[in-house]
């Protein structure tokens, strides 16, 4: 190896040494990024990439499910429609869907509280920014919201059972709840990472310089209520 | 409280320094021998595991390819009953694809690509950690099946309805579902992460076009992990509800479309095959430049076909299921976008080609490797494309002609891509050079044993031999071949033996000859990780690189004169970072990445095998959680002005 001391003192002229930028504050393991985005940021957009093939995968199996359920049912395959309750088979024979079941004004009011909670995430991270105090406020409103949602969707889906729609009575039901299920899940998370920053804005550690923070919570929980937009729209919406 | 708040000042005198409370939250000091490597969050070090581990269940897919070729030495064999032969080619396919091909691209990932585009470390290094350590978990437990009823036994692919509860009652398909799902936590993490490090980690003055291609494939690779994984990931959560929990969706007695399954398996399956090669194309692009001593010839298009193979990856999938029924339209759209997907694979083996020729071609281990690739990979491309013409597949489908295939792309594509990487990159990780006689003979055994023993395979194939099938009878007129592929399936075996033979002889030479000091840059290289001594120092790069352009350290080593010839200015040893870390700032190990890796697979165990696991699982997890999260982002030693309640910030 060469002499660490004279390298250091007179750098050959093409050496990395030589043509160092002085960067202070790369010397500390820095803040410069080559895209001028932070890591945690660009890493939650890639996060967010993956989860739109996970929901994609999820609603195809869904919309092929419902497809083969009703056309097995209507076509009146015997082995489908003896593990039916009775009622189901009426109900789809006449309607050819499931919309009979459903509870749109309930399930409408349950997504525009989810929607409104996207707005209270944006007041809280602007609160954050400016520092004002107020992130507490929004914050909890935001994962009251949330929670709201899921109170509603376990009320639905206490509903549902009660009805006869099982998770393993038939193909629908299995993709019914699994789809919904997957996004409450989703929307569980997203509320656990909302109440930690609760607890942390309560604590005065969630002051300005962790507004990023805040805005990654928020990127998750505005996907997470973008899916439910379609969720909704092609599970409750779409004959 | 203002007492315990701001404690008074010490008299003068004594140490100001203060014990800080932190109990279990302190992160590990500068620990030595086993705990350093458990609790490392150093790239190179995860890197190192990442290739160990892979070589752990290399040999473990290894024994159980001999087992097969035993089974099918001769018609009539009683070695092997049918459902463990089932169990053995399954498992022998699972464990190569996801324990072995993809840790070993995870493994140069790791170790390079901080390294090339000139960064300390990886974006989130804790991170890192945790990918490797759940990959390695949920390796062990994929393969604890072995003991626990057996293993999977559907084929590597596990179609549907054949992979339900009622046609493979064991265990076996759980493990292989909640295991992959595991396997998967840690490719998804690691895609995000080492995405991250490629995109917004580059030196000073590397632009996306400056990037070694290695790196570019390897970014290409990672964003195919990234969008594919969760397709399987849907897929096997399905199945596992189905066989776990009595859902429907593969049920087909209640209207259940079992091609579900295939669609999503092979849209994660495409994009697969494409992960396990791109780095390997990366690698012998790094190898061929070096020793044919030119520029990668048309570096633009070397990339661009990457990304381009990237995208079509996507889709091409139904080309795998030709014949189960998905329509002329279907058939006709994805036999075109097959043929197109060749184009990009085929500017690569050109663009290779187009280096060599004329090159100053030095024929030592890594480059005989490279070219095994390029020529291997080749045969195997074009009995590939041969099969997106529909007719031609369903001739071929489920017989030996497409084991002969992917085994050309994958063991004489990939894997000996991975080899010309090893005895490559070997110096620059451990300082000493593999030795290159041994490594010759080492050539000449894989390459021999590989065209015995997969060659034969497409006259197998060729002659109706169906794949998956225990045995054969001694009138089907399969002995000969089958033979010849056994005897050199054995062969092969010695030959990635040799591996380890090589790095033990090599090793104790080095040792003998009091480790003389290989140099920073022993094979007069090109890309940043040259730049810096062997084995790579601990923080990497004294100073951030800054890059003027491609290959900006072979520029800095040759320069043209006035005469407009090349000339040698300086050589790497002299221009090489001398490897002085003072004053750089590194992340502390941490107990949490492995603590919260090991929870999971014991959760995959509750769903198998006792519900009731689950709650020490999650009980585990959340502490491993909480650790990470609390643990302070930075040793307090190393750095005392930091702020130290980063640890939401720096996961």
């Amino acid at each position: 190896m060469t002499d660490v001391a004279a390298l250091d003192n007179r750098p050959v002229a093409n050496s990395y040494l030589a043509t160092a930028l002085d960067d202070h504050d790369d010397a500390h393991g820095g803040h410069r990024t080559s895209l001028g985005l932070s890591n945690m940021k660009l890493a939650m957009w890639l996060f967010l990439g993956s989860e739109c093939l996970l929901f994609g995968a999820l609603i195809s199996t869904y919309l092929l499910s419902k497809a083969r359920f009703v056309t097995e049912v209507v076509a009146g395959n015997p082995l489908v429609t003896s593990t039916m309750p009775a009622e189901l088979i009426q109900e789809f024979a006449e309607s050819q869907s499931v919309e009979p079941m459903y509870d749109i004004p309930f399930t409408s009011a349950s997504s525009f509280i989810l929607l409104m909670s996207s707005l209270t995430m944006v007041l809280a991270h602007k609160a954050t920014v400016e520092d004002n105090g107020q992130n507490k406020i929004w914050l909890s409103a935001t994962a009251l919201l949330g929670s709201i949602f899921i109170a509603g969707q376990v009320y639905e889906f206490t509903a549902f059972y009660r009805e006869g729609l099982t998770y393993t009575g038939n193909l629908f039901g299995s993709a019914f709840y699994t789809l919904t299920g997957f996004h409450g899940a989703h929307v569980t998370g997203g509320i656990l990472m909302l109440l930690s920053l609760v607890y942390m804005a309560f604590r005065g550690k969630l002051r300005s310089d962790r507004a990023e923070t805040v805005e990654l919570v928020g990127l998750y929980w505005h996907f997470v209520d973008i899916v439910w937009v379609l969720i909704f729209t092609i599970v409750y919406l779409i004959p | 409280m203002a007492i315990i708040e701001e404690p008074l000042a010490l008299p003068e005198g004594t140490s100001t320094k203060v014990e800080r409370p932190l109990g279990a939250y302190t992160r590990p000091r500068n620990p030595a021998g086993l705990v350093n490597w458990l609790t490392t969050v150093d790239h190179k070090k995860i890197g190192i595991m990442y290739g160990t581990a892979a070589l752990f269940f290399l040999v473990i897919g290894g024994v159980a390819a001999l087992l097969i070729r035993i089974q099918l030495a001769v018609p009539d064999s009683q070695f092997l009953s049918a459902d463990a032969y089932n169990q053995i080619f399954t498992m022998h396919g699972t464990v190569m694809i996801f324990l072995v091909v993809m840790p070993v691209g995870a493994a140069f990932a790791n170790y390079l690509l901080p390294l090339q585009v000139g960064a300390r470390d990886v974006a989130f290094p804790r991170i890192n950690a945790f990918s490797f350590w759940i990959f390695f978990f949920g390796g062990l437990m994929l393969n604890t099946s072995w003991f626990l009823g057996g293993g999977a036994d559907g084929g590597w692919f596990n179609y549907a309805p054949n992979n339900g509860i009622a046609y493979s009652p064991t265990p076996g398909i759980d493990f292989w579902n909640i295991g992959l799902l595991i396997v998967g936590i840690g490719s998804l993490t690691g895609s995000v992460n080492l995405i991250t490090t490629v995109l917004n980690m580059r030196a000073p003055g590397m632009s996306m076009m400056k990037v070694p291609v290695f790196t570019w494939m390897t970014l290409v690779t990672q964003f195919l992990l990234l969008l594919a994984i969760p397709v399987l990931t849907v897929a096997q959560v399905l199945l596992s509800t189905d066989r776990l929990f009595g859902a429907n969706f593969f049920n087909v007695e209640q209207g259940a479309d079992p091609l579900l399954w295939q669609h999503l398996f092979w849209i994660f399956g495409h994009p697969e095959v494409y992960l396990m090669i791109l780095p390997a194309f990366g690698i012998v692009s790094e190898v061929i430049p070096t020793f044919a001593r030119k520029p990668i010839f048309g570096y633009p298009f070397m990339v661009f076909s990457g990304i381009a193979i990237g995208f079509m990856g996507f889709g091409v999938w139904a080309h795998h299921m030709f014949v189960a029924g998905i329509g002329p339209l279907s058939v006709t759209a994805f036999t075109l976008a097959t043929m197109f997907i060749a184009v990009p694979t085929g500017v690569k083996i050109l663009n290779w080609l187009a280096t060599l020729w004329g090159g100053r071609l030095t024929l030592n281990t890594p480059m005989l490797f490279a070219i095994a690739l390029v020529t291997q990979f080749t045969i195997g491309g074009l009995s590939g494309v041969s099969h997106s013409l529909a007719a031609h597949d369903t001739q071929q489908t489920d017989t030996y002609y497409i084991v002969a295939h992917f085994h050309y792309v994958l063991f004489g594509g990939a894997f000996f891509g991975f080899v010309a990487g090893m005895y490559f990159w070997w110096p620059k990780a451990f300082g000493y050079k593999l030795n290159d006689k041994i490594g010759k003979v080492h050539f000449w055994t894989m390459v021999v044993g590989f065209n015995l023993t997969f060659g034969p395979q497409h006259i197998l194939g060729l002659q109706g031999m169906p794949r998956r099938m225990h045995t054969y009878a001694d009138a089907q007129g399969f002995n000969l071949w089958n033979a010849v592929s056994t005897f050199g399936s054995f062969i092969l075996g010695i030959g990635t033996l040799m591996v380890l033979f090589n790095a033990a002889v090599s090793y104790r030479n080095w040792r003998a000859a009091a480790r003389p000091d290989v140099g920073p840059d022993p094979w007069d290289s090109r890309s940043l990780e040259w730049s810096i001594q062997s084995p790579t120092p601990e923080h990497n790069f004294d100073v951030d690189p800054v890059v003027t352009q491609l290959d900006d350290f072979w520029h800095r080593k040759y320069q043209k004169d006035e005469n407009g010839t090349l000339r040698q200015v300086h050589t790497g040893d002299e221009i090489a970072q001398p490897g002085n870390g003072e004053g750089v700032h590194l992340p502390a190990p941490s107990y949490w990445p492995i603590m919260l890796a090991f929870s999971i697979p014991i959760l995959g165990y509750g769903l198998i095998f006792n519900l009731w696991l689950i709650v020490p699982a999650v009980i585990l997890m959340l502490v491993a959680l909480y650790g990470w999260a609390l643990e302070p982002a930075d040793d307090l030693d190393i750095d005392d002005h930091h702020d130290h309640d980063h640890e939401l910030e720096t996961v």
